[in-house]
């Protein structure tokens, strides 16, 4: 089996049997990251670019600690610093990068669309890492795998997505991901925040945390940021604080049993209280880990090697 | 020289419907009438079977002239213009410099005049430099050739400076044109705020931004007698605002685009940058509410907001993207559209596009009258074409109806007594 796109650019486009395959084969590459030589030869001779136009340090580790696993060649290239500053279009850096022969090119950038317009313009592969408040499709697989590693079944889960739904694509990506398996998903957080026309996507909306938890079993947090203060989404980082930020008594509301998610860099006492990211409802750093899991998998069935 | 155009089908909105010779003579319509006598040495146009109507006249056009000649010079513009069956064209001032003094506007008149295709008539800046805090010279801007005035795409946030514009102008009877936008509400957005742009992640320009300078202008204008034209207004609750705001005798006009009345947000789906455009397509119920307005006469104007951009910089990514499309070689096909569907009749649509515009700005054109300019377009309703973006006249490619199949073509272009646009033959069907 394999996938039916050349690309992995949004959870939107992925079917139900495509996310179960990628969460499988995830698993047999989650044991080589356990081994003590960590390495296979699967994408042995293939080149992978990671092609970054935001700063970000976890995903980019993440995708080339997955590349090296499976023995295939990997460059960093973060153009923010050069050829952006020289006008070079982003289709213009891509094609440079494919004339020396890369089979799949992994995409941050800050626009939303800018991997489906990639992707148009390309031979290569292409995997988007994350466009503007799009979607962040391996995050969201990460956090698919990490919720069924603990057992929970998708079909009627209810997970509770907290925080700045708005401008995240990690909650685009998990709304999708998620409401596509079955699962009951609530958004959380304040109007300024939720986007327009959400519940179409087949979500609740909640304003009160306390409501928003009650009996789920999966927590998920979205990273404040907190340079947004100022913008008129939320007053002060102190008030976002007491009214979204997860504490230890909230997560009593939840189901005695729910996990706790947060695709990182966490504000600890912001938007997680430090005792809840360190509690063992806590899975964040399972999440991290997983991610290379998830990452090898999705690369292994993108680079035809299967 | 005289011209005759002889038994087409003749619509001077309000005037003429039906079947009659048009004679022209020393670049004036001379005579409109059933079976015109031949004047020796008279060239004739055979025009059965096809439309003869006043050249039209667009009140919203980017000719980018000077500054930005890489989309677009006063020339090609003018090319695309008369291909399109517009004899006057009113320029925005959004140009580098921005035309808000009198040798920006001289320029540009001397560039239209070389160019000797279709009339380009400057719209003058209502603030220095469009920058919303001091009034241009509108007294030398009217007096150097401006027909009316607008800070088109950077509009006039300070209400105060808006309503100083207004009365300012009365006292040179010019026409304030606003782009309704509140530049705070719309802030970084780029498409339609709604379920796509929840579903693309892309920021959203709310339909509110515009409806609130909607409102603001229409009170600013009850206030100050001023004449209001508000530029291709795209939502429901602007259409609504001006139907009261007009029966209640506020003087203001309104204009549509083609592709408001066309497309919907959906066309922006794959993040399609030739369908980024301020303000952005909206939703259907949008679509519905702008063409019930072209129906009652709550809209009296069809322009295109003709806005070229080169190639590369409509390749950057959708939030990168300039706003903008070309229109002025499409608008015709595009509202026959709507004759065929039912929302406007022929005479209407014409009004829309020829006599409507004039009276906004007070110019005295888009008529078929004696002694008037003989501004001509004929055109093939019937005739069906394919939209291709290589062989448009303006210098830029930027439409999202490339490949369209549609009807209605523009024959023969006359500006002034001239020929200054005829159809390729190899081009006819």
């Amino acid at each position: 089996m394999s996938l039916k796109g050349k690309h992995l650019l949004s959870l939107a486009s992925l079917s139900v049997d495509e996310i179960a395959l990628i969460l499988e084969t995830a698993d047999s590459f989650k044991e080589v990251s356990g081994r003590e030589i960590k390495k296979v030869p699967a994408l042995r001779g293939r080149t992978v670019v990671n092609l970054f136009f935001e700063p970000s340090t976890r995903t980019r580790t993440s995708f080339e600690l997955a590349a090296k696993r499976l023995s295939a060649d990997v460059i960093n290239f973060s153009p923010s610093s050069s050829s952006v500053v020289k006008g070079e279009t982003l289709l213009d850096t891509a094609r440079n990068i494919e004339a020396m022969q890369a089979d799949i090119i992994v995409l941050r950038h800050s626009s939303a669309g800018a991997a489906e317009t990639l992707a148009r313009g390309v031979q290569s592969s292409v995997i988007n890492a994350g466009d503007g408040w799009h979607e962040h499709p391996t995050q969201a697989l990460l956090d698919l795998y990490t919720i069924r590693e603990r057992g929970l079944p998708f079909q009627g889960l209810r997970v509770a997505i907290v925080g700045d739904v708005a401008h995240s694509r990690v909650a685009r990506s998990n709304i999708l991901a998620l409401t596509k398996l079955g699962a009951e998903v609530r958004v959380v957080g304040p109007a300024t925040m939720i986007p327009f026309g959400i519940e179409k996507l087949g979500v609740t909306v909640f304003h009160h945390l306390d409501e928003g938890l009650r009996d789920v079993q999966v927590i998920m947090m979205l990273r404040l940021q907190l340079e947004r203060q100022g913008k008129a989404l939320f007053p002060t980082i102190r008030e976002y604080a007491r009214l979204y930020g997860l504490t230890a008594e909230r997560v009593k509301l939840a189901d005695p049993k729910a996990i706790v998610m947060h695709p990182g860099p966490i504000n600890r006492g912001v938007e997680i209280a430090p005792d809840v990211a360190d509690s063992l409802s806590s899975v964040i750093l399972d999440q991290v880990a997983n991610g290379v899991a998830v990452r090898m998998g999705v690369l292994y069935l993108m680079s035809g090697a299967n | 020289m005289a011209i005759l155009i002889k038994g087409g089908h003749v619509i001077d909105p309000g005037r003429v419907n039906g079947v009659a010779d048009v004679l022209i003579d020393q670049g004036k319509i001379a005579a409109v009438g059933t079976n015109l006598p031949v004047p020796a040495g008279c060239t004739t146009i055979e025009a059965k079977g096809q439309l003869v109507l006043p050249g039209f006249v667009d009140l919203h056009v980017h000719f980018r002239e000077p500054g930005f000649e890489y989309k677009e010079t006063i020339q090609s513009g003018s090319a695309a213009a008369v291909a399109g069956g517009f004899t006057t064209v009113c320029a925005m001032p959004n140009t580098k410099p921005v035309n808000d003094n009198q040798a920006v506007t001289e320029f540009m008149i001397d560039r239209a005049r070389t160019a000797g295709l279709a009339n380009v008539l400057p719209i003058g800046a209502i603030t220095k430099g469009s920058e919303g805090k001091e009034l241009a010279e509108i007294g030398d801007l009217r007096r150097s050739g401006c027909v009316a005035i607008s800070d088109d795409g950077k509009p006039v946030m300070n209400s105060l400076v808006m309503r100083r514009a207004m009365e300012y102008a009365l006292a040179f009877d010019l026409t304030v044109v606003d782009h309704c936008e509140d530049l705070h509400l719309a802030e970084g957005g780029c498409m339609n705020e709604g379920m796509i742009s929840t579903e693309l992640g892309l920021p959203g320009i709310p339909a509110a931004a515009e409806d609130v300078m909607v409102a603001r202008n229409l009170s600013l204008s009850e206030l100050t007698g001023a004449r209001l034209h508000l530029a291709h207004i795209s939502t429901a609750g602007s259409v609504r605002m001006v139907r009261e705001a007009k029966a209640r005798g506020i003087k203001v006009t309104a204009e549509a685009c083609p592709h408001h009345f066309t497309l919907t947000e959906d066309v922006v789906r794959g993040y399609n940058t030739l369908a980024k455009m301020n303000p952005p397509l909206r939703t259907g119920e949008d679509v519905q509410a702008i063409k019930e307005g072209l129906r009652d006469g709550t809209i009296d104007v069809i322009a295109t907001d003709h806005a070229p951009h080169a190639t590369q910089e409509k390749q950057q990514d959708f939030t990168e993207a300039p706003f903008g499309i070309v229109g002025l070689e499409t608008a015709l096909p595009l509202t026959l559209a709507l004759v065929e569907e039912g929302v406007l009749t022929l005479e209407q649509a014409v009004d829309k596009l020829t006599a409507a515009p004039a009276v906004a700005f007070g110019l005295k054109k888009g008529t078929l009258a004696v002694g008037a300019d003989a501004d001509v377009a004929i055109v093939d309703p019937h005739e069906s074409w394919t939209v291709d973006p290589g062989k448009f006249k303006s210098k830029s490619r930027n439409t999202p109806f490339a490949g369209w199949t549609v009807k209605g073509r523009v024959k023969k272009t006359i500006v002034g007594g001239r020929v200054v646009f005829e159809a390729p033959a190899a081009e006819r069907a």
